[in-house]
């Protein structure tokens, strides 16, 4: 398959629902046993910190959610441009599948941030460049969620949500840089692209592992809201009508299959 | 790809930049404000207001951390490592990262005499993590800096 073939099939919903339902399952148990391992190796087994002791495991849940929470923003910032400009109604869905779980990803990374703050800073909160510019992250989150159900009719919403997302993506590099850029309390980059983190390995292999782990949760979790929008924006189309109609027949072959099996149903010799 | 899309494509990219563009002027005319203390080097020069409530940060100076016998104020020296420290004197409960080469960050009142009188202190830590073994070989000479 071509690029451009591949670039055509994905914007077919049909396609898509189609070859998606196996890849959930399978992004959902590799971030169940990814998620895990990290999660017991980092909060259990990781040594300590020299200077924050154990508080600082926190960093095994606060950098993956806060990793992710920007990574969703900019997939529904190219989702956004795609949808303008090639109006595909693919890109469309991803828009509205990912804002619940950037949105949750968005407040949980505040959420960890303000306890890790408590003992090591000494403050719950305090106005940063980087607190701040992610705070304006968890609202650009409800903005778009609150813009889609204030426009009823589904194409405008579609738009105005891109448009909103497109201009959004300009906080990402904001997040990214406040550290840099400005003098701030809160610490440098955990992760950096170009140099070998500042921990030792058994430190930074469970943190990698749960962020990994988190890409698949959100993969997961962003292709099995795919396939329950697609099926309730095309519900009218044929193929949506007879995959209903299948399942309902399959549904009703196990049920009676069953009661021939089990005999009258639990009740009925009351 | 065609020209309609092209057109659109041109009004992303445009829109984008427009408001990029929006918001890196106003960061860089809000640049001071952004930051969320003075340094030292400001707080010396005279930078930094005076009798009115600010942050400022630095570390602790070694060997510059004076507790009153009985009670909570402390006096301690935050510099730059550059040439460029002030006092600082707070009467609470200190953060429990707090030591000697430790990153500070204090709000309170820059007197005329140079002194701050801080009534809040947080600490600031860095991205480099290490288990206390191996913090024991790195920094054996740094007074207060290894593991308890």
């Amino acid at each position: 398959m071509t690029l451009k073939e591949l670039w055509h099939r994905l914007g077919s919903p049909r396609w898509f629902y189609r070859i998606s339902g196996p890849l959930a399952w399978v992004l959902g148990i590799l971030a169940l046993v990814l998620l895990v391992s990290g999660s017991v190796w980092g909060l259990a087994f990781a040594p300590p910190d020299y200077q924050q002791g154990n508080s600082f495991r926190i960093i095994y849940i606060h950098v993956p959610t806060a990793i992710v929470a920007q990574s969703a923003y900019m997939l529904m910032g190219v989702a956004g441009a795609i949808l303008l400009v090639w109006r595909m109604k693919m890109a469309d869905m991803v828009l509205a599948a990912t804002v619940p779980f950037g949105m949750t990803m968005t407040a949980l990374a505040l959420f960890t941030g303000a306890v890790w703050g408590k003992p090591t800073w000494g403050a719950w909160w305090v106005w940063d460049a980087r607190t701040t510019s992610m705070l304006v992250l968890l609202f650009l989150y409800f903005g778009l969620y609150a813009l889609r159900q204030a426009i009823p009719r589904q194409e405008t919403a579609g738009r105005a949500c891109a448009v909103l997302a497109v201009v959004g993506v300009i906080n990402i590099p904001i997040i990214k840089y406040s550290v840099d850029w400005w003098l701030t309390l809160h610490q440098g980059a955990t992760f950096r692209l170009t140099e070998a983190p500042a921990m030792p390995p058994e430190m930074w292999i469970p943190l990698a592992v749960n962020v990994l782990g988190l890409y698949c949760f959100f993969g997961a979790n962003l292709v099995g809201r795919l396939r329950a929008e697609i099926v309730r924006r095309e519900a009218r189309t044929a193929w949506v009508r007879a995959l209903a109609a299948g399942e309902l027949q399959t549904a009703r072959e196990v049920s009676e299959d069953e009661v021939l099996r089990m005999g009258p149903g639990p009740g009925a010799g009351r | 790809m065609n020209p309609k899309r092209k057109q659109r494509l041109m009004v992303v990219l445009f829109l984008l930049a427009g408001a990029g563009a929006t918001v890196a002027l106003t960061l860089l005319a809000l640049n001071e404000n952004l930051n969320l203390f003075y340094p030292p080097d400001q707080i010396v020069s005279g930078e930094a207001p005076t009798q009115t409530r600010i942050r400022a940060g630095g570390m602790v100076m070694a060997g510059s951390v004076a507790r009153q016998a009985n009670g909570l104020d402390v006096s301690f020296v935050l510099t730059d490592y550059e040439g460029s420290d002030f006092e600082v004197r707070y009467s609470g409960i200190l953060p429990d990262l707090f030591r000697e080469g430790q990153g500070i960050l204090v709000q309170g009142q820059l007197g005329s005499d140079g002194v701050f009188k801080a009534d809040e202190v947080l600490a600031k830590h860095d991205e480099n993590y290490m288990p206390p073994e191996l913090a024991d070989m790195h920094r054996p000479a740094a007074p207060g800096g290894d593991a308890e």
